[in-house]
């Protein structure tokens, strides 16, 4: 029973799960680092989810069905942007709003172009990296490492060079500390002569663009379709990714392994135990909750999220 | 004065309206659809309902209707509304609807009900549209086995969508009949989840096949609705086959570039052969409350198709995978079923 469970197929298994967790996670580091709660990640990964399988489907590459995603993903944090810092709307409720409005308008637009609900990806990014071996030829040990490590969608890839250039860029960049103090004191990050209104723009149009890439991976790279919310909360468990990773880019990426690591987990025990699916189905909760009481500790919040940015006059 | 006249004025136009529509008599029968989780475009469940409602439409001329509920809450909301503008039948799908139509019935005695997948038996203006699926799942179940032990190998495996009575009864049918043919087969069994969201994750399902094929599953079975899609997408990428269900989805695992086709047959359960019954016994004046049970024994021709109430299904794309042996076999286990030799379990025992 172990090895059927704990093998190479699992561990890429749970990297795939943890992938679009991830990726919103990480844009809720952006946004959330500058000051700006972005819950309209999972509508902003559901929209990305359509608009990359429908540019694709439309133009035959879904390299650009990707970038449409996160183009579509940008203009949705611009949206956010607009009403929650210009404007200085309550951000929950912009966030609300976007989701709602994702859910709405993803079904709409898949009824108007292509007259179904059930949209399949007419071509996906091939697999890069070395074929897997056929069982029995060359070791087992090498074609684990090759089914973890070598044979991934190029997204994947992708996701690892964003986190590593995320984490350079909050932690070792003048425009991540300027982030960061942003964050944590706009009025005096304002004294210093930083433009608090463009930085948060720019975290929560880098947020969108993160949260769209994770929705095309979901739909054109995980499931080969698009099927109304097929998001299914993940912009929510990438929040508490988010926050379980103490707004930091690799905390952020442990957490959504850790969740995707409780999927898979649940996933495999299913077939091979009589235990009901219920009580499976809190596996990834259950571990979620022992590490974060084991050994993350108390995660605290930038000191200016979620509060809009007042220029004092005078 | 004024004002209080052009409330009489308003009043007396939508009193007008009302009665018109009462009025005119002969106008056509309006039937009403109000669809599950996954809604139209399923490819699945939901579309099977709504081509039962095309069929009627095409055949008896009715007036229709089909409403998405967007939240749960939506559900009783829809067929009160339908109700209120004088649907003559108004069809729940799903047994989500069991509760929402329960209220409605009785706030409505004089309009007719029909629920596919609940259960509610004590009503004279709610039909219950059920099914056996555990047997069509049985027949199915013996295609995987036999393709199984054919091809030399040792296990199967069963996706299901959320984890209730019903679709126990899908799982329950399939491992009786994989054992039926090969005893010794191992079968892999997963639900995607405990909500009716678990009807509509691809991305699970295609998750939980992939750990099945990985474990050696030759061929998987899904009744999960939506969350299917993604069990046919991890059949062609490992090459291995799948079942699917409710509507033909043979054509869906069929892989343009090569050629090969990994759909080995459908579970048939035609919902839209009842939706379609339901609207004939209305129109026909025939329509009683009560349960109707669809199973392999009750077919019906519509057009130049005979159609039964659960089966499986066979077309180009799986004609190269089925032998006329194993249809032979699954033919003759048909039978048994039909006249009580073969007795199909209907809860999976663990």
């Amino acid at each position: 029973m172990f090895g059927s469970i704990f093998n190479a197929d699992f561990i890429a298994s749970s990297i795939r799960i943890a992938i679009p967790l991830a990726l919103a996670g990480l844009g809720g580091v952006f946004s959330e680092r500058s000051g700006v709660i972005n819950i309209g990640l999972e509508g902003i990964m559901l929209t990305g989810a359509f608009t990359s399988i429908a540019v694709t489907n439309f133009i035959q590459n879904p390299w650009l069905g990707i970038l449409a995603a996160i183009i579509i993903g940008i203009f949705l944090g611009l949206i956010h942007g607009i009403t929650c810092i210009t404007f200085k709307a309550n951000q929950i409720v912009s966030g609300v709003a976007i989701n709602l409005f994702a859910s709405g308008i993803t079904v709409f637009f898949s009824w108007l172009l292509f007259n179904e609900t059930q949209i399949m990806a007419k071509i996906s990014l091939p697999i890069w990296g070395l074929s897997i071996p056929n069982l029995g030829e060359g070791s087992s040990f090498l074609r684990s490492i090759i089914i973890i490590f070598a044979h991934h969608s190029p997204l994947v890839y992708l996701t690892i060079i964003i986190f590593i250039l995320s984490h350079l860029i909050i932690f070792r960049t003048p425009f991540g500390l300027r982030l960061r103090s942003v964050g944590e004191y706009p009025q005096a990050a304002d004294t210093m002569g930083v433009n608090v209104i463009k930085i948060r723009y720019i975290a929560v149009m880098t947020s969108g663009a993160l949260a769209g890439l994770a929705g095309s991976f979901l739909s054109l790279e995980q499931a080969h379709f698009f099927v109304k919310e097929i998001s299914g909360g993940r912009g929510f468990i990438a929040l508490a990714a988010m926050i379980f990773g103490k707004w930091t880019p690799f905390g952020t990426a442990g957490a959504a392994l850790l969740f995707g690591f409780g999927e898979a987990l649940a996933i495999r025990l299913q077939s091979v135990t009589a235990v009901p699916v219920q009580f499976i189905n809190m596996v990834p909760y259950l571990l979620a909750i022992f590490v974060l009481v084991s050994a993350i500790g108390r995660a605290i919040p930038p000191a200016a999220d979620g509060i809009p940015y007042e220029k004092e006059v005078g | 004065m004024k004002k209080n006249l052009s409330v009489v004025v308003i009043l007396v136009i939508i009193l007008g309206l009302c009665l018109s529509s009462t009025l005119f008599a002969a106008e056509p029968l309006k039937v009403g659809l109000v669809f599950d989780i996954g809604g139209k475009g399923d490819k699945s469940f939901n579309d099977s309902a709504s081509r039962g409602l095309s069929w009627a439409a095409a055949d008896f001329g009715i007036k229709r209707i089909e409403l998405e509920p967007g939240v749960d809450a939506d559900r009783e909301v829809n067929l009160r509304n339908l109700a209120m503008m004088g649907y003559d039948l108004i069809i729940g799908v799903g047994f989500l609807f069991t509760d929402a139509i329960s209220t409605v019935a009785n706030e409505f005695p004089n309009t007719k009900f029909a629920i596919v997948d609940g259960f509610i038996p004590d009503k004279p203006n709610v039909s219950s549209l059920n099914f056996r699926e555990q047997d069509g799942s049985f027949l199915v179940g013996m295609i995987a086995g036999l393709k199984a032990k054919e091809d030399g190998k040792d296990t199967v495996g069963f996706v299901g969508g959320m984890d209730i009575a019903l679709i126990n009864r899908f799982e329950a049918g399939y491992i009786a009949g994989v054992h039926y043919v090969y005893p010794e087969c191992k079968i892999l069994s997963a639900y995607a989840g405990d909500t009716p969201q678990a009807f509509a994750d691809p991305v699970k399902g295609k998750e939980l096949a992939l750990s099945q094929y990985d474990n050696g599953a030759w061929v998987v079975y899904h009744a999960s609705g939506l969350t299917g899609a993604g069990v046919f997408e991890a059949a062609k990428e490992r090459k291995r086959y799948v079942i699917g269900v409710d509507s033909n989805q043979n054509y869906m695992g069929y892989i343009e570039e090569t050629k090969e086709s990994f759909g080995l047959t459908s579970m048939l359960k035609q919902v839209d052969v009842s939706v379609y019954l339901a609207i004939k016994s209305v129109v026909e004046g025939t329509f009683k409350g009560g349960v109707e049970v669809f199973g392999l024994d009750r077919s019906v021709k519509i057009g130049d198709n005979v159609y039964y109430g659960v089966y499986y299904a066979l077309d180009k794309y799986n004609e190269n995978l089925i032998t006329s042996e194993v249809k032979a076999k699954v033919e003759e286990a048909k039978d048994k079923i039909i006249s009580g030799e073969i007795v199909v379990p209907t809860e999976v025992s663990k």
